[in-house]
């Protein structure tokens, strides 16, 4: 079966329930924006995303750009199935990877074996498929002698390349990914990458999020212009890209990593 | 430039995710009611995760410390004892029949509190988890019921020695324990799946709970006995906590439970199940906006 994602017509508010939710300056600023509103109960709701179409097909590498805010990272947790529409309808076929949180389950005070094995279980690994896990990614972040060792005492960079393997270690059909993937300084980026490519021309479908443009138009063969969580533009990286930018495109060569 | 797909080297491992998925807004009751049993099939599946959750919880909270989980069998074991002493001379009763029923009472008491209570932060406090991937909520559940099934078994201990030093041995009524028990991990799951949710929704309730577990705590038999309300005795199974205790209490102390307790106890029970799913069904599908 290939991957296919269908979204129609979704709408996803969100309620405010804590904290100062109805305080003055949070209506002020939100009445600016445009995008507070009512629900059927009178609560008040900011509306992430309003009324989104989007079909993506086998082999699309679709890649959301937009201002902060503009309802990237809520597509992205929508098309996850985390958060359920509150209007219209999502369908996906296919597995799927989300790589939205760089530290996903992990926890500082286990060991970089346990962490490993958190994560294998939480894809729902088998005992076989976690060993191998845990040999790929010890590998690849070069852990050593501190896979038994806690992670607090890792130095932030272990911490970094232990985390992109865990991410990175399992092949989904549809990938989902957030900007924070691409950061991190260019050494390592440059050993990332590969890596990265790799998971990437696996999957049947990805969606990257991303205020890069370098790295859409690397990467991407289509384009989503979010605005005030509606979707603004949607075409290649040639149409989209330079209105989005306010500029033309410069020459494609040479193309920057970070 | 552009990367396009290829096949998958076959060696490297899949994800089990959801192979396919299908949101809706304008859920009917039969759907949400199916995506909400789909909620508890796949948490089951996890049940690996679940446990080595639940396990990692009661190893991190003991972090570092020499005896480990076995504190809470120390702290346990000095209460009863402290609370023994006290208590037999109060209620003029000799330590050979209080100190037992005392130890019991407590340990279980102690599990059924801390569970009430850890249940309002099932979901909360894996909010990480629920907002950065798609995972089973009754995962979560399970972990709860787990880390409280392992810190209960550590108290056990103290049950055991005390026990062992009057020389009581319940024999195989004991085993008519077993029941009640089952009974606790069905409720303790629905409770966690409703206050989970519930706190999650409304972060009031918490401390409102703890503060009737600590009413229930004084109002219901745990660490005065049940025959010295006299007459009174006959009308405790109207309190649910009551009948909970007993079930699991009373065989281990070689005592008959009286029909009406486990007549009472199955319609708490049924009733706590029945709200607990009305309102998952209904709240499942909101968790993850609400943490």
């Amino acid at each position: 079966m290939s991957g296919r994602i269908d979204v129609e017509n979704i709408s996803v508010w969100f309620p405010l329930y804590h904290g100062s939710a109805r305080s003055l300056k949070k209506t002020m600023f939100a009445a600016a924006s445009g995008r507070l509103g009512q629900d059927q109960q009178k609560r008040v709701v900011v509306r992430a995303l309003q009324d989104v179409t989007v079909s993506i097909a086998s082999g699309d590498r679709l890649g959301l750009v937009g201002r902060n805010g503009a309802g990237k990272t809520t597509l992205l947790r929508v098309l996850a199935g985390i958060y359920e529409p509150v209007a219209g309808r999502v369908r996906i076929s296919g597995s799927l990877n989300a790589l939205l949180d760089p530290s996903l389950g992990m926890n500082m005070e286990l060991t970089g074996r346990e962490n490993i094995l958190l994560r294998g279980l939480y894809n729902g690994l088998t005992k076989p498929e976690i060993a191998r896990l845990e040999e790929d990614v010890a590998d690849f972040a070069g852990l050593a002698d501190f896979m038994d060792l806690p992670m607090r005492i890792y130095s932030s960079g272990m911490v970094l390349r232990l985390g992109f393997a865990l991410a990175t270690a399992v092949r989904p059909q549809i990938l989902l990914m957030d900007e924070w993937f691409l950061a991190g300084d260019a050494d390592f980026m440059e050993k990332a990458r590969t890596r990265l490519e790799e998971m990437v021309r696996g999957a049947d479908i990805l969606v990257l999020s991303s205020h890069q443009d370098a790295i859409i138009r690397d990467w991407c063969t289509r384009v989503l212009w979010m605005e005030q969580g509606r979707v603004r533009a949607d075409g290649s990286p040639d149409e989209v890209l330079p209105e989005y930018l306010g500029h033309p495109l410069p020459e494609r060569e040479p193309l920057p990593v970070s | 430039m552009t990367i396009a797909a290829t096949a998958t080297p076959p060696d490297i491992p899949r994800v089990q995710a959801d192979a396919a998925l299908d949101l809706t807004a304008e859920m009917t009751l039969r759907s949400r009611n199916r995506h909400a049993v789909d909620d508890i099939r796949k948490g089951l599946a996890l049940w690996r995760l679940a446990l080595t959750l639940g396990w990692l919880d009661v190893r991190l909270r003991y972090r570092g410390s020499a005896l480990g989980p076995f504190w809470l069998t120390i702290s346990t074991g000095v209460m009863v004892g402290a609370l023994g002493v006290l208590y037999s001379k109060l209620f003029k009763m000799d330590l050979e029949s209080y100190l037992p029923f005392l130890a019991l009472s407590q340990v279980l008491w102690g599990f059924l509190a801390a569970l009430v209570s850890e249940a309002c932060t099932t979901f909360t406090e894996a909010e990480t988890v629920i907002r950065s991937v798609r995972m089973p909520l009754f995962v979560f559940s399970i972990r709860t019921l787990i880390r409280n099934l392992i810190t209960l078994a550590h108290n056990i201990v103290v049950i055991v020695l005390v026990f062992a030093y009057f020389l009581i041995w319940p024999g195989a009524d004991a085993l008519l324990a077993l029941p009640g028990l089952a009974v606790w991990v069905i409720d303790a799951l629905a409770l966690t799946l409703l206050l989970g949710a519930f706190c999650a929704r409304f972060r009031d309730i918490q401390p409102i709970v703890n503060s009737i577990m600590q009413i229930a705590f004084f109002v219901s038999p745990v660490i005065w006995k049940p025959e010295q309300l006299g007459a009174g005795a006959a009308k405790l199974f109207l309190n649910p906590f009551y009948c909970l205790l007993e079930i699991v209490r009373a065989p281990l102390l070689g005592q008959p439970i009286a029909l009406r307790v486990w007549a009472a106890t199955i319609v708490y029970s049924l009733v706590l199940c029945v709200i607990s799913w009305a309102f998952f069904v209904r709240a499942r599908s909101r968790v993850s906006f609400w943490i």
